[in-house]
């Protein structure tokens, strides 16, 4: 069967990979797979960004790219393709995102009509976090007050307050708490307009 | 709750024992003289001793009165691929039926191997039902695409319904629930179970647990862990305080240890315990939860323990009390090491299901070893589900599990580093092993220590262990290891395929050689039309075929549907292809059924 006939891959949300890449071809070792699937690598960009994979080790890293470039080995082992295959390994996506844990939170601001989410455990520390929020709703520069953090709308000049919503239902200053207590804590995320952050509790509340 | 547990049979439904082609299941006969109607109560009285239904299929087989009878006292309906029959034939041949269990989507649908929309909706059969089945008393469902609607027909015609599973289910939401709970007043059994939930908008969010009846419940089990949105904590706590036969409750991870601190007190006699979240995540509050003592009244009753979504290691020690008596533990959620685990499986002595995470290491698993000897079934799930991490877990922990469980017998278990010398030392020291799957991550990966194909490890299993039924492969395999599957393994029903094998042959070899084989899914592999010919013989005698990324044409999977009228043969495309007559099959997937093609096939899907 012709496998040149190549059903054409495109980013659908649900695989944007095209099978061909993990298909074995028959043949002696270091046949020309490298062709073909050069042009198909870059399809599969798209696919490995929207899926949420952690890279392993980095000497796990280059033993796949030197299992991929050796060739001529004895056995009889096809070069391993080098681009993540749809469901490999089988495990539900139940059981995935389980593992994950819950730390996508809904990122909301005062006077914009869509929320974002944003995975805290991606994120080192404060600082990442503001900075991806400032990103995300583009309009802001980080003012650091001395202790506190402020977003601010450089076309108004609104200023806002980065606070969170705890396992409580208690609406805190974001950076009260140590960061990782912040993570296992924040259930949602709300840039308040400053004015309206007056009755969140003082900054030294006990953490 | 696994494909294990599917049964010995052949077919539910037999495809030439009295039913004319076409349909005609039901003849209208003119009522049988009154000997004829005293023989036949006499029959039916008898075959109410027939539980399995391949004991009930075969009666069913021996005469036209048997399978009248046969039919009017089935009382459970096993329909293991929901187009395999259209539902009016199923209520009609059976009309008394109590309980009924009903598979829908292929097992690969799990791993996003089928695009969306696809099929097996329950939907027509909750008219079904709800209409012929008014005795109908529980509901299994496996892979199905249930909606918030069905799920209100269900709760609302039936009123003797009190047992519901949903296991690996999707398209409801909490609004179902709250029918369900709302509207079965006998309920006795809610079992939510790796269920895709719908994900409600906060607003849009039922208090669904709110809705049960406000007095004394007839509750034994309510598993809800899959449940993504919290559910009303005092609700739920004020059910389990009225349910005095609850002895199974799993919660999801919006259960705080405090609050579960609470439901255990509410319900000291639970044999079976999932926690929410297991962790230290309060900020001024829930900081010095003990729940030893909990544990410790729980320990009389308590066999089954899982949970532990998001769980602070440190916790863990307050279980130790319900140690001992454990049959069933399952940590696959915990991302524990050795050193954590071992102080807690040391008191496991009953220990006999053991679901754990790659993150314990081949020693945590020697520690299983040397104390679990009752075990019968150990999984192993990888913390990291991609192909080059480090792994944890090899060929090292495999060994020693089968040196010191021998009474082994279903493993499932991923790794990343695998010998063909401990597959076959498992072989040897694992005879009663009835499910092996193992699953080496990194594709076409060879024996670590040899280079060479994993072929005679599988092999081995297949000689060895007598009993297996269930095969699920990896690493790098050669047609060799498919002859040895066609070889002996004679009872396997279920074989799992990815990446593996060189030729035509190794599908021949299988297909050929298995004659118990009833599901065959494989995937990546170089299996073209010879193979797929080579099953013409027994595709019938099959549940399913899956054959996806393999070197199929429409030419060949044109010629078996002609061959085989009674196949449904599908080939399906990616939702968002263009071409609709590409001669490439991507995705074959082939069924025997009564039914013929379905007529709720999408786009997508061809049938031949």
């Amino acid at each position: 069967m012709s496998t040149d006939t190549a059903i054409s891959s495109t980013e659908s949300e649900v695989s944007g990979l095209d099978y061909e890449e993990t298909e074995l071809k028959l043949g002696l070792p270091g046949g020309s797979r490298n062709g073909a699937a050069g042009s198909e690598l870059e399809r599969k960009r798209g696919f490995s960004e929207t899926v949420d994979l952690t890279l392993g080790g980095s000497g796990s890293a280059s033993q796949s790219a030197e299992s991929a470039g050796a060739q001529a080995s004895a056995t009889e082992k096809p070069p391993a393709p080098k681009a993540r295959a749809v469901g490999w390994p089988p495990v539900r996506n139940f059981r995935k995102n389980a593992l994950k844990s819950c730390t996508y939170v809904k990122v909301a601001v005062d006077g914009a009509p869509y929320l974002r989410k944003v995975d805290l455990e991606t994120y080192q520390g404060y600082e990442q976090l503001l900075a991806v929020l400032q990103d995300m709703f583009s309009c802001f520069t980080i003012r650091d007050y001395q202790t506190e953090r402020r977003l601010v709308d450089p076309v108004n000049g609104m200023e806002y307050m980065p606070t969170y919503e705890d396992k409580d239902g208690d609406w805190m200053l974001v950076g009260d708490v140590p960061w990782k207590m912040f993570v296992a804590s924040c259930k949602r995320i709300r840039l308040m307009k400053s004015s309206e952050a007056v009755n969140l509790p003082p900054r030294d509340a006990q953490t | 709750m696994s494909d294990d547990e599917d049964d010995d049979h052949r077919r539910s439904i037999d495809l030439a024992a009295g039913d004319k082609p076409g349909g005609g299941v039901l003849s209208s006969d003119p009522p049988p003289p009154f000997s004829d109607q005293v023989l036949e109560n006499v029959l039916e009285n008898v075959l109410q001793f027939l539980t399995t239904r391949h004991d009930r299929n075969a009666a069913s087989l021996v005469c036209r009165s048997w399978y009248h009878a046969e039919a009017q006292t089935r009382r459970e309906l096993f329909i293991g691929n929901c187009y395999a029959v259209a539902p009016a034939r199923a209520v009609v041949r059976f009309p008394r039926v109590r309980a009924v269990a009903l598979k829908g989507k292929p097992r690969f649908a799990d791993f996003g191997l089928l695009p969306l929309g696809w099929g097996a909706r329950f939907a027509p059969w909750a008219v079904a039902f709800s209409s012929a089945y008014s005795w109908l008393e529980k509901l299994h469902l496996k892979r199905m695409t249930v909606a918030d609607a069905d799920l209100a027909l269900i709760s609302s015609s039936l009123p003797l319904f009190r047992e519901l599973t949903l296991f690996c289910c999707d398209g409801f939401g909490t609004p179902g629930l709250a029918y369900v709970a709302e509207n079965c007043r006998r309920l006795r059994v809610l079992d939510l179970i790796e269920n895709d939930m719908e994900d409600d908008e906060d607003d849009e969010v039922v208090d669904w647990i709110s809705r049960f009846p406000e007095t004394h419940t007839c509750l034994e089990s309510l598993v809800f862990d899959c449940v993504r949105c919290a559910v009303n904590f005092d609700a739920l706590e004020a059910l389990v305080a009225r349910s005095p036969v609850l002895c199974r409750l799993r919660v999801n991870p919006h259960v705080t240890l405090g609050q579960l601190q609470r439901l255990m007190a509410r319900a000291p006699q639970l044999t079976h315990l999932g926690t929410g979240s297991f962790r230290f995540g309060q900020v001024g509050g829930e900081q010095e939860v003990d729940l030893e003592p909990a544990f410790v009244t729980a320990s009389r009753s308590l066999v089954c323990l899982s949970g532990f979504r998001g769980l602070t290691p440190e916790f863990l020690p307050a279980v130790l009390p319900a140690c001992p008596n454990l049959t069933s533990l399952n940590f696959s959620y915990a991302e524990i090491t050795a050193e954590q685990l071992r102080p807690i499986i040391l008191h496991c002595h009953k220990l006999q299901n053991l679901w754990v995470l790659d993150t314990v290491g081949d020693e945590g698993l020697q520690a299983v070893a040397a104390t679990c000897k009752d075990l019968r079934e150990l999984r192993v799930f990888p913390f990291h589900a991609i192909e080059d991490s480090e792994g944890s877990v090899s060929d090292v922990g495999l060994v020693a599990i089968s040196e010191g469980c021998k009474k082994l017998r279903s493993i499932l278990y991923f790794c990343q580093r695998m010998t063909n010398a401990a597959v076959v030392s498992m072989s040897k020291n694992c005879p009663e092993l009835v499910v092996f799957r193992l699953c080496i991550m990194g594709r076409h990966r060879p024996d670590h220590r040899t280079g060479e194909a994993m072929d005679d490890g599988f092999g081995a299993i297949v000689m060895n262990c007598k009993k297996l039924t269930r095969l699920a492969v990896s690493g790098l395999l050669t047609d060799k290891a498919f002859g040895y599957i066609g070889k002996y393994g004679k009872l396997v029903r279920t074989l799992s395929v990815a990446f593996a094998g060189d030729s035509d042959l190794g599908l021949r070899y299988v297909l050929e050689g298995c004659p118990k084989l009833q599901k065959l899914e494989i995937r990546d592999s170089p299996f073209g039309d010879l193979g797929l010919f080579s099953g013409i013989q027994h595709y019938y005698n099959m549940r399913f075929l899956w054959m996806s990324s393999c070197k199929l044409s429409l030419r060949g999977c044109r010629e078996v549907a002609q061959r085989l009228p009674h196949l449904v043969v599908e080939v399906i495309r990616e939702r968002c292809e263009e071409e609709e007559n590409v001669e490439a099959v991507e995705k074959l997937y082939l069924y025997r059924s009564l039914a013929g093609p379905r007529s709720d096939a999408p786009p997508f899907v061809k049938i031949l």
